[in-house]
């Protein structure tokens, strides 16, 4: 996993509840069997004009003038503020790759919805709580100010804004001690393989019809 | 020891280990495969020249993709075959048990885990598929994971998470006829909000719940992660073993006599401590349909889509706002007069055996109405499909105009040919109304299998309990 420490870039705003994965990467996407290039479909419903399938030329289709990222100012986008629930519906890992591929590294909002947050905390994406009020404020910052930056520092769990106003954050120790260093979840798992193989001795004795083959 | 939840019982049975920080290492005993989310995991392991854990644990099945007609003829869209061709032939390398296309056991990976008695009580059960929490009707600790999670499970048989905390929902009284798990989930997410269970493991309890079927039971869970729990839980009862008993994969002889005797002790303590209960009272239920574009956007069938402008807090009013242009609703609007264009009878959330007798029960002897352009039946799985072929309910469906279809996820998500076109609006047994899932600028309402009947045949929702 790529690590991550401190992020500081330009944020943009997309001021709505419950943006869900389908949202945030429709499902003809999900037909790839790779884990990356998901960038340029990231909202592709709303980014896009027309509907869009893998496989064709996105630097040619029209896009939605509307639609916060496609604007001059906010091109550069490396952080996300967002509404509350953000990331409900599906298990799609393929959300976070969407993020990480278009280059966005945090996100805030109020809320996220479970597996989502897990998802991006395994993809070097940070997701960011602030409460609900601070969320909002920093929304009418970044729309009333081109150009507005904000600097996320994670080892002191810090939000900071341009003018030194600072928001903290929580985040689970592991998690945290994870993306500073890029750790692999799966390398660090089997370091305690002994530990697993204990487990599945004694529950064998206990529990024997979990252990029944397919 | 202190009295314990469910979820309680099911979590401390299955750590292995703990970090400070409370992330623990979590056990898991049955991990289900499907196409969508493992091409990247089985790529990880061989890019990284890792095994599998404990191989014949896991069970594969191809769902998202496959085509629902002329099976045989196979895949036409090349991206999509190439998807399923992929979970073929990394089952064929890894030694992972499948169930292919052409199987007569294939079908939607949720339905196929309980049918198979591949899921049981007391387990640990992922799935790259965030409505694993089905499978929690059996008392099993089941939920949705991510890619990265599919990767690790296969090559550690573990997940690393922390402890969600616990939620009961206790439902009172009794349903009133024809109104169906379908509809009392709708209306539980329509007052907690998708949002209600975030970062919770919700039982749902109460006598209303003990009355339900294990097929019922598996709609209420399958929609848990609708209102944003990542695992729903139902305790264990003589339904479920009932449910379990002579099931391929269920355990028989003296083992069943002693698993049995454990999953009798798969229900809450008397006095558990809840973080959060909610009670709901189900006399009073009628057949639930959704208005909108989240699935909390719900009403009573005789009921109205809302107004938006009487609603005080600015986001949500903006979400309503957004959601009744999308779906072409007027405020006000009878929910009688709203008219699909096609009825999709399918998913994991209604596509079992009951969920078609229900729905053939209201067609019987009925035409699909003139305004509807399709109106299809998906069976959940090749068994299912069979089941109802025996009971002549294929018959029901086809003499009535319906079209009747192979097993698999089909146009609950539109990743196969069966999608509605933009505008379109769909009666959906399902359980996403989220914008373009059911296809590019579809609209989705939510029911359950009998009302979508009804609106097939009716050309608009009608109450159930009425006719
Ligand atoms: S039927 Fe729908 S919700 Fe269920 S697994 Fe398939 S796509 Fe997902």
């Amino acid at each position: 996993m790529e690590h991550l420490e401190n992020v500081t870039g330009i944020v943009a705003a997309l001021d709505r509840s419950n943006i869900d994965t389908d949202a945030i990467i429709p499902k003809q996407y999900l037909k790839s069997i790779r884990k990356f290039g998901f960038g340029e479909n990231l909202f592709d419903a709303w980014r896009y004009l027309d509907h869009g399938e893998p496989g064709q030329d996105h630097s040619k289709r029209p896009l939605n003038p509307d639609f916060v990222l496609n604007q001059a100012r906010y091109r550069d986008t490396r952080i996300l503020l967002a509404g509350d629930n953000f990331g409900c519906g599906s298990s799609r890992e393929h959300a976070a790759w969407a993020f990480r591929d278009y280059g966005i590294r945090v996100i805030i909002a109020p809320s996220f919805a479970d597996i989502f947050n897990g998802n991006a905390l395994k993809n070097g994406l940070l997701p960011v709580v602030l409460d609900e009020t601070t969320v909002a404020r920093l929304i009418k910052s970044v729309e009333e100010n081109e150009g507005y930056i904000l600097t996320i520092d994670l080892p002191s769990q810090r939000v900071i804004t341009p003018d030194g106003e600072v928001f903290n954050f929580e985040i689970d120790a592991f998690r945290k001690h994870c993306l500073i260093n890029g750790l692999d979840d799966i390398d660090m798992t089997l370091t305690h393989a002994d530990e697993i193989h204990a487990y599945e001795t004694r529950r064998r004795e206990e529990a024997p019809w979990l252990f029944t083959d397919l | 020891m202190s009295a314990e939840t469910l979820y309680d019982k099911l979590w401390n049975s299955h750590v292995v280990r703990e970090e400070e920080d409370g992330t623990a290492l979590l056990y898991i005993d049955r991990h289900l495969v499907h196409e969508v989310t493992s091409p990247q995991a089985f790529e990880g392991l061989q890019k990284n020249g890792r095994g599998l854990w404990r191989t014949a644990t896991n069970l594969a099945v191809a769902d998202h993709n496959v085509p629902t007609t002329d099976r045989a003829a196979g895949i036409s869209d090349p991206i999509s075959k190439l998807q399923v061709d992929t979970l073929d032939n990394n089952c064929a390398v890894f030694g992972v048990t499948e169930f292919d296309m052409l199987d007569p056991r294939q079908g939607i990976v949720h339905v196929i885990g309980p049918e198979q008695g591949a899921t049981l009580p007391g387990m640990t059960v992922v799935c790259g598929d965030s409505h694993t929490s089905t499978h929690g009707a059996l008392a099993a600790l089941a939920f949705g994971i991510g890619t990265s999670d599919v990767e690790h499970v296969l090559a550690t048989q573990c997940i690393l998470q922390r402890k969600a905390r616990n939620m009961r929902i206790n439902i009172t009284g009794k349903l009133p006829e024809r109104v169906t798990g379908k509809d009392l989930i709708l209306a539980i997410i329509g007052q907690i909000g998708t949002a209600g269970g975030t970062g919770h493991a919700i039982e749902f309890a109460g006598p209303a719940i003990r009355a339900l079927s294990m097929e019922e039971r598996m709609s209420v869970c399958n929609m848990a992660i609708e209102a944003g729990a990542r695992s729903g839980l139902i305790a264990a009862d003589d339904t479920t073993i009932d449910y379990l008993k002579g099931r391929p994969f269920a355990p028989s002889g003296e083992l069943w006599d002693r698993a049995v005797e454990n999953w009798r002790t798969l229900t809450s303590d008397d006095d558990a401590k809840f973080d959060v209960e909610i009670e709901m009272d189900a006399t009073n239920l009628k057949p639930q349909v959704t208005w909108g574009t989240s699935p909390e956007m719900v009403v009573s069938v005789d009921g109205h889509v809302p107004d938006a402008d009487t609603i005080d807090d600015p986001a949500r009013r903006d979400g309503y706002r957004r959601a009744l242009e999308y779906m072409g609703l007027e405020a006000g609007t009878s929910i009688f007069d709203i008219s699909p264009d096609k009825v999709f009878i399918g998913s994991c959330t209604n596509s079992r055996i009951e969920d078609l007798r229900a729905a053939a029960a209201i067609v019987d002897g009925h035409k699909v109405a003139s305004g509807i352009s399709l109106a299809m039946v998906v069976p959940g799985s090749g068994l299912v499909k069979k089941q109802a072929e025996e009971e002549g309910l294929d018959k029901i469906f086809i003499d009535a105009g319906f079209s009747w279809r192979e097993p698999g996820c089909s146009m609950c998500l539109a990743m196969n040919a069966d999608r509605l076109e933009a505008g379109e609006r769909c009666a959906s047994t399902s359980n996403r109304n989220f914008e373009g899932r059911q296809g590019h600028g579809g609209r989705t309402h939510l029911v359950s299998p009998a009302m979508a009947a009804a609106a097939a045949v009716h050309g608009h929702f009608v109450d159930i309990t009425e006719i």
